[in-house]
C-alpha cells in the first residue's frame, strides 16, 4: 500500500467517526480538512486569477486599465480597520451593481420567460399522453405560482389553488429528496469500496 | 458621502451594464465582458483574501484565548502548509501540492459528503410521517425516486423507472418550473431595488 492511501484511509475512517458521535479525531480531521480547502482555494485564486488575470496582464503586458479592479480589490482589505471600513463599499458597490444590472435582462429571459415559454406548448402535437402531461405541467406551474401569491386571502378559487399547489410542490420536494439521497448513497459506497479494497484490501 | 457615493457608483455601473447587455456594438461587448469576466473575479479574488486573513485572525486570537487551541492550530497548519507547498515545489501534476489535494482534501470531502447520507436518512425516519395528505405526497414521491434508482424498482417492474422518470420531468418538473419563475421574478424586483438606492442592506451599518 502506498503512503497516500494509507493517509487517504486514516483520514476517512476519522471522518467516518462522526457516525458514532463527535469526537476529537473527527474534530481534528475536520479542522484539518477546513484549512487544506481554505489553503488550496487560496493557491489556485492565486495563481489562475490574480497572477494570471491581474498582475502578469499589468506588470509584464502593460495593461494599465487593470489598476481600477486592484485598486478595488485593496480597498476591500479597509475592513479590517474602523476608520477605512467605508472604503470596502466601493468594490462592494461595483459588484452589487454590476451583478444587478447583468441580473435584470438575464433573469428576466432565463428564469421567467424562457420557464414560461416552455411551459406554453401546443396540444395535440403528439400522442395523448404527451397531451395530458403538458395539462398537467400547466396546471403544475399555474397552482403552484397561486401558492405563492400572497397579496389575497387564499379562499375560495385561489384557496383550491394553492392548495393543489401545495401538491405539486410536495412531489417536486420528495423526488428531489430521494434523488439526493441515492446520490449521497451512491458517494457513500465509494468511500467504502475504496476502505474496503484500497485500504484494507479485503475485496477485489 | 460615504454612503451616498458608493450607492450611486453602484446605480451608475448598474445602469450601464443593463443598456450594454442590449447592444451589439464591440464597446459594448468589451464592456460587458471586461467588468463581467475580469473584474469581478478579480475582486472576488482578493474578498477571498480578506476571508483568508480573516479565518487566520480569528483563530490566532482563539489560541491566544486557549479555545479549541489545537483545532485551531491543525487548521492554521493545514491552511499555511499548501501555499508553502505550492510556492517550494509548484503545482504541476505529481509535486507535494497536489499529493495533499488527491490524498488528504479530496478523501476527506467526498467522505463528509457521503455523511450526509446517514443523517439524510435518519431526518426522513423522524420526519416522514403521511400526516396530511401533502405529507403522503411528499412520502410516496421519495419512495418513487429511492426505489426507480435502486435494482428493487427494475425487480418490480421493468416500467418502473419510466414511470418515476415521468413525475419527475412532468409533475415534479412543473413545481420547480414555477420556483424558478418565482426566483426570477424575485431576483429582478431585489436588482431594480439595488439600482434604484432602495434596497441599501450591502452598505453595511455607518461605522462612528
Amino acid at each position: 500500500m502506498d503512503f497516500g492511501t494509507l493517509i487517504a484511509g486514516i483520514l476517512t475512517l476519522a471522518i467516518f467517526t462522526f457516525l458514532y458521535r463527535d469526537n476529537p479525531i473527527y474534530r481534528a480531521a475536520e479542522s484539518l480538512l477546513i484549512g487544506v480547502s481554505i489553503g488550496y482555494v487560496l493557491v489556485i485564486t492565486w495563481t489562475n486569477t490574480l497572477m494570471d488575470l491581474l498582475f502578469h496582464p499589468l506588470f509584464r503586458r502593460g495593461d494599465w486599465p487593470l489598476v481600477i479592479p486592484l485598486l478595488l480589490g485593496a480597498m476591500m482589505f479597509g475592513r479590517f480597520y474602523r476608520r477605512t471600513g467605508w472604503l470596502s463599499r466601493f468594490p462592494m458597490a461595483v459588484l452589487i451593481g454590476s451583478g444587478a444590472g447583468v441580473a435584470i435582462p438575464a433573469m428576466l429571459d432565463a428564469r421567467t420567460l424562457r420557464q414560461i415559454s416552455a411551459t406554453v406548448t401546443p396540444l395535440f402535437a403528439g400522442s395523448a399522453w404527451a397531451d395530458v402531461s403538458t395539462i398537467i405541467v400547466l396546471a403544475g406551474v399555474i397552482t403552484t405560482l397561486s401558492y405563492f401569491y400572497f397579496s389575497r386571502e387564499h379562499r375560495g378559487a385561489l384557496g383550491f389553488s394553492s392548495k393543489t399547489g401545495t401538491y405539486f410542490l410536495m412531489l417536486f420536494f420528495g423526488t428531489t429528496f430521494g434523488y439526493t439521497v441515492m446520490s449521497r448513497m451512491s458517494t457513500f459506497i465509494g468511500r467504502v469500496e475504496f476502505l474496503l479494497t484500497d485500504f484494507l484490501r479485503l475485496t477485489g | 458621502m460615504r454612503r451616498k457615493f458608493p450607492q450611486l457608483v453602484c446605480g451608475l455601473i448598474g445602469l450601464l451594464l443593463f443598456v450594454v447587455y442590449f447592444s451589439r456594438h464591440p464597446i459594448a461587448s468589451s464592456i460587458n465582458e471586461t467588468v463581467t469576466r475580469e473584474y469581478w473575479q478579480i475582486v472576488f479574488a482578493f474578498a477571498l483574501l480578506v476571508g483568508v486573513v480573516s479565518f487566520a485572525k480569528i483563530n490566532l486570537q482563539g489560541i491566544e484565548r486557549g479555545e479549541d487551541r489545537l483545532y485551531r492550530i491543525i487548521s492554521l497548519v493545514g491552511l499555511i502548509s499548501m501555499p508553502v507547498l505550492a510556492l517550494i515545489w509548484g503545482i504541476g501534476t505529481g509535486s507535494p501540492f497536489m499529493w495533499v489535494f488527491d490524498n488528504v482534501q479530496v478523501p476527506m470531502q467526498s467522505t463528509v459528503f457521503a455523511l450526509l447520507a446517514f443523517f439524510v436518512a435518519s431526518a426522513s425516519l423522524r420526519g416522514f410521517r403521511a400526516r396530511s395528505g401533502p405529507a403522503f405526497i411528499l412520502l410516496l414521491a421519495a419512495m418513487v425516486a429511492l426505489i426507480s434508482r435502486s435494482d428493487v424498482g427494475d425487480l418490480m417492474s421493468a416500467r418502473f423507472s419510466d414511470f418515476a422518470e415521468w413525475i419527475r420531468s412532468n409533475p415534479s418538473m412543473s413545481a420547480r418550473r414555477a420556483i424558478l419563475i418565482g426566483i426570477g421574478l424575485g431576483s429582478l424586483t431585489t436588482s431594480l431595488r439595488v439600482l434604484l438606492g432602495l434596497e441599501r442592506t450591502w452598505l453595511g451599518k455607518e461605522s462612528k
